[in-house]
């Protein structure tokens, strides 16, 4: 650390204070998902050009960029969130377990049960706490009361919930307050055991508090799950993510240790945003 | 002044002032038919009079006052009624004064100038008669197959009884006509219908021929004992008469078999008029209609109105909600579908009569015609679906109420918001998976909205059911004991229709007047209670979804 760049330690001068956090190196980690030159097009406009890169297993990805700039749209195609519009196109390739999921061959449905992904605003299906969390086991066509007592109760103790709500599982989802019910939805996403979960700007619509809380959650999830992160807040990238991607106009800008690019980021593109000087 | 017209309250006042306007009109009808049609079972008193128009013999009038109006002494001294000329308004009444048997004249109008004063004696009693209208008289004297057995004031309480007894066995008399007689008929017609199946299948052999011919035989020697009981009771029924005297002091005899009810308007407390006119309402809506549905009740006008706004709702939810899904989920959006949505939008702007017309051409000649040769030929040359009915009726309705529950179910989807779907999707759902199990559920207020709005259209049709299936006398109701239970092929009355019958299609328009707004007031009635029962579901299920109805 001792090429720090003195603007951009300015404001991370914070973030990591004390930080005992070594550095990280991609190339030590096993490789959950590689993304191959990637390009996306809506209609005519291209909102990804030429993404690569290789997402680490079991570790917090952050993507953080300016407003506009493909990263939501490139999180939506690691589940393939992007057929539902109609006008996208999509060339290269995403290889989970060596398998390009692009592959004509391949089934969405399975996918996105390896895949769970959770939104920006919380979105529980109007049922009770229960069936929100048992409503993906149920798809599978577990009925079984026993099997799905237990998930149940085991996603929303994951996600610290499980005191709050063990009383009125059968209420409806909606008596729960905004961060709650983000909690219950990343308990609806985690019930179905997936590898991989897609965060996207989970906390903007959240309270501090709350944001807090996921925040936590995110650093407990991330012992079994490889997690994705978009956000907007780039203290929050710092907190919780190992790596981190800047993306701007599409392009895959810069990516390396969450550590290392908020501290001494390599391009001065990177450098700007994060200090506030983008623009 | 500009200060006012630029402060925007005009514009406020303009608002408010078509409020208030439309409030009027609608608040004014609903209480005209509440007014005139609660009121037309209270028992209005009967006065005695004597009325001596200018160069007439003086006549007696017994009746009820009906309505009064004003009236120019102009108009009337051009009709060339001898009204003094500084005389300006002149008031007219019409009374009704029953005896339409013996006078000829049920109705009729009196200028108040030429009555002497209004009496209303305690001992006039109305009779309510099974034919010919009420008749107002003075008992005289009760007689048993010819000999008097009361008279004076002992003939009213023993009257009253010996009526309720009469009562009773019209019932039964009713009760074996309908239930059991009705049975045997439906029975005899099967027989012979399965014998000219069998004859058109070729398998009537002696011995299926033996066995029809023992069935038929059980079923007559069952009618056989029922018409000796039958006939015991008409013996019983002629058992009493009572006699009467009308106004100009004839003594008529009339069967107690043959009324209904009788009171004495004049001697009663309010209490006993308020019972009466309980029970009256309840006669009123639970009774058969007689004298070409001028007298007696409404009830299979009431159970045919409700039973076709069933049958539609269950033909057109499924469908309206199928084709409304494909429009919206489905279907790929672009110039053919947008021609196919303004299509459908339009046709609810098609007048009914044309939906009526139709139906007559399509649903009942051509389908019902089909299905009458595939499954019924037996029947033939009887048409059993190719004529007229409930089912051609309600499904009449269900095309014209289908655009309304397209509509609704389209708008309510639109409404789910994509977050809910992306929600479901990311789970591993299929679109299927996630439009049933989240995204209709989410869309079923939406849904009942759109069959609100068709069972109030539909329950107020009127002129394309005269096409297909309503009648002005349905001899049975559509839902009986007799198996299937359900008859759709039956004809069927409606109470819109049964208004239209009643007030402008009878000879007898005074009489039926009361009548006209106690139906309506009681179709009013049923829409709001059908459309009421819509809405509470509505409501529950907002409810449960509330969240997402903001």
């Amino acid at each position: 650390m001792s090429q720090r760049n003195p603007a951009a330690s300015s404001l991370s001068a914070g973030l990591f204070e004390g930080s005992t956090r070594k550095l990280r190196s991609l190339a030590d980690e096993e490789i959950a998902i590689s993304v191959e030159n990637l390009d996306l097009y809506y209609g005519n406009t291209q909102a990804l050009k030429n993404v690569t890169m290789n997402i680490p297993k079991q570790r917090v990805t952050a993507f953080i960029g300016p407003s506009g700039c493909g990263k939501s749209t490139l999180l939506r195609c690691f589940n393939r969130m992007n057929d539902l519009v109609d006008s996208c196109r999509i060339e290269g390739a995403i290889n989970l377990h060596g398998a390009n999921i692009y592959d004509r061959k391949a089934d969405v449905a399975e996918l996105r049960r390896q895949v769970g992904m959770v939104f920006q605003k919380p979105n529980p299906f109007p049922k009770s706490i229960y069936e929100n969390v048992a409503y993906g086991l149920r798809l599978q066509g577990v009925n079984n009361k026993r099997v799905l007592d237990e998930v149940v109760e085991r996603s929303i103790k994951a996600v610290g919930l499980w005191d709050e709500v063990k009383d009125r599982l059968q209420s409806n989802a909606f008596g729960l307050s905004g961060g709650q019910q983000q909690r219950l939805v990343i308990a609806r996403a985690i019930a179905i055991e997936p590898e991989v979960i897609l965060l996207d700007e989970p906390t903007s619509a959240l309270d501090p508090i709350s944001t807090a809380k996921i925040e936590e959650l995110i650093e407990e999830l991330k012992e079994k799950y490889t997690i994705l992160i978009v956000t907007h807040n780039m203290q929050q990238a710092a907190r919780v993510s190992d790596y981190t991607a800047y993306m701007y106009l599409g392009e895959m800008i810069e990516y390396a240790d969450t550590m290392h690019l908020f501290t001494n980021p390599s391009q001065k593109a990177t450098e700007d945003y994060i200090t506030g000087r983008y623009g | 002044m500009k200060e006012w017209w630029k402060s925007g309250a005009p514009w406020i006042w303009l608002n408010g002032g078509a409020v208030t306007i439309s409030m009027i009109m609608v608040f004014g009808l609903l209480a005209l038919i509440l007014v005139r049609g609660f009121g037309a079972f209270w028992p209005h008193p009967v006065f005695e009079t004597r009325y001596i128009a200018p160069g007439a013999d003086p006549v007696a009038v017994v009746g009820e006052l009906r309505r009064s109006e004003t009236l120019t002494g102009q108009a009337m001294r051009d009709a060339g009624i001898p009204i003094p000329e500084e005389q300006l308004l002149v008031t007219r009444h019409l009374v009704k004064m029953g005896n339409r048997d013996v006078t000829h004249r049920d109705f009729g109008y009196f200028l108040d100038d030429f009555m002497e004063e209004w009496r209303y004696p305690v001992d006039i009693a109305v009779l309510e008669r099974r034919e010919w209208g009420d008749f107002y008289g003075v008992p005289l004297r009760l007689v048993e197959r010819g000999t008097t057995v009361a008279v004076g004031d002992e003939v009213w309480p023993e009257f009253q009884q010996r009526l309720r007894r009469s009562n009773e066995l019209f019932d039964e008399i009713r009760g074996i006509e309908r239930g059991a007689i009705g049975r045997i008929n439906f029975g005899i017609e099967r027989v012979r219908l399965d014998e000219r199946r069998a004859e058109l299948r070729g398998t009537l052999t002696d011995e299926v021929r033996a066995e029809l011919a023992q069935r038929n035989e059980d079923l007559q020697a069952q009618y056989r004992v029922l018409e000796q009981r039958l006939n015991e009771l008409y013996q019983e029924a002629a058992r009493d008469s009572i006699v009467m005297r009308i106004a100009d002091g004839q003594e008529v005899t009339i069967r107690l078999a043959d009324i209904v009810k009788a009171w004495q308007p004049n001697n009663m407390s309010v209490a006993s008029k308020v019972w009466f006119y309980v029970k009256d309402f309840f006669d009123f809506i639970f009774g058969y209609p007689r004298e070409a549905n001028t007298e007696g009740g409404i009830f299979p006008a009431i159970f045919g109105t409700v039973v076709m706004v069933l049958v539609m709702s269950i033909i057109v939810t499924p469908f309206g909600i199928l084709a409304a899904i494909y429009l919206r989920e489905y279907a790929k959006q672009g110039a053919l579908l947008k021609t196919v949505r303004i299509s459908v939008y339009n046709l609810a702007g098609v007048p009914s009569i044309v939906f009526g017309v139709f139906g007559l051409g399509f649903f009942v000649y051509f389908l019902g015609g089909q299905i009458d040769q595939a499954f019924y030929p037996e029947a033939l040359p009887a048409p059993t679906f190719g004529t007229p009915g409930l089912f051609w009726a309600s499904l009449t309705l269900a095309l014209l109420t289908l655009p309304v529950v397209i509509v609704s179910t389209e708008e309510g989807l639109a409404r789910i918001p994509s977050t809910i779907r992306e929600g479901s999707l990311a789970l591993g759902a299929t679109k299927g998976e996630t439009l049933w199990k989240v995204v209709v559920p989410l869309a079923t207020p939406a849904m009942m909205t759109g069959l609100i709005l068709a069972i109030a259209r539909a329950a107020g049709e009127v002129a394309p059911l005269m096409l297909v299936g309503v009648v002005k006398l349905a001899p049975t109701l559509p839902i009986d004991g007799n198996f299937p239970f359900i008859h759709l092929e039956r004809k069927i009355m409606h109470l819109g229709f049964h208004i239209y019958d009643v007030g402008f299609q009878s000879p007898h328009a005074e009489a039926a007047e009361q009548l006209v707004y106690a139906t309506a007031l009681i179709l009013v009635l049923l829409i709001v209670m059908l459309n009421l029962t819509a809405i509470t579901i509505r409501n529950h299920l907002r409810e449960k979804y509330r969240a997402e109805s903001d």
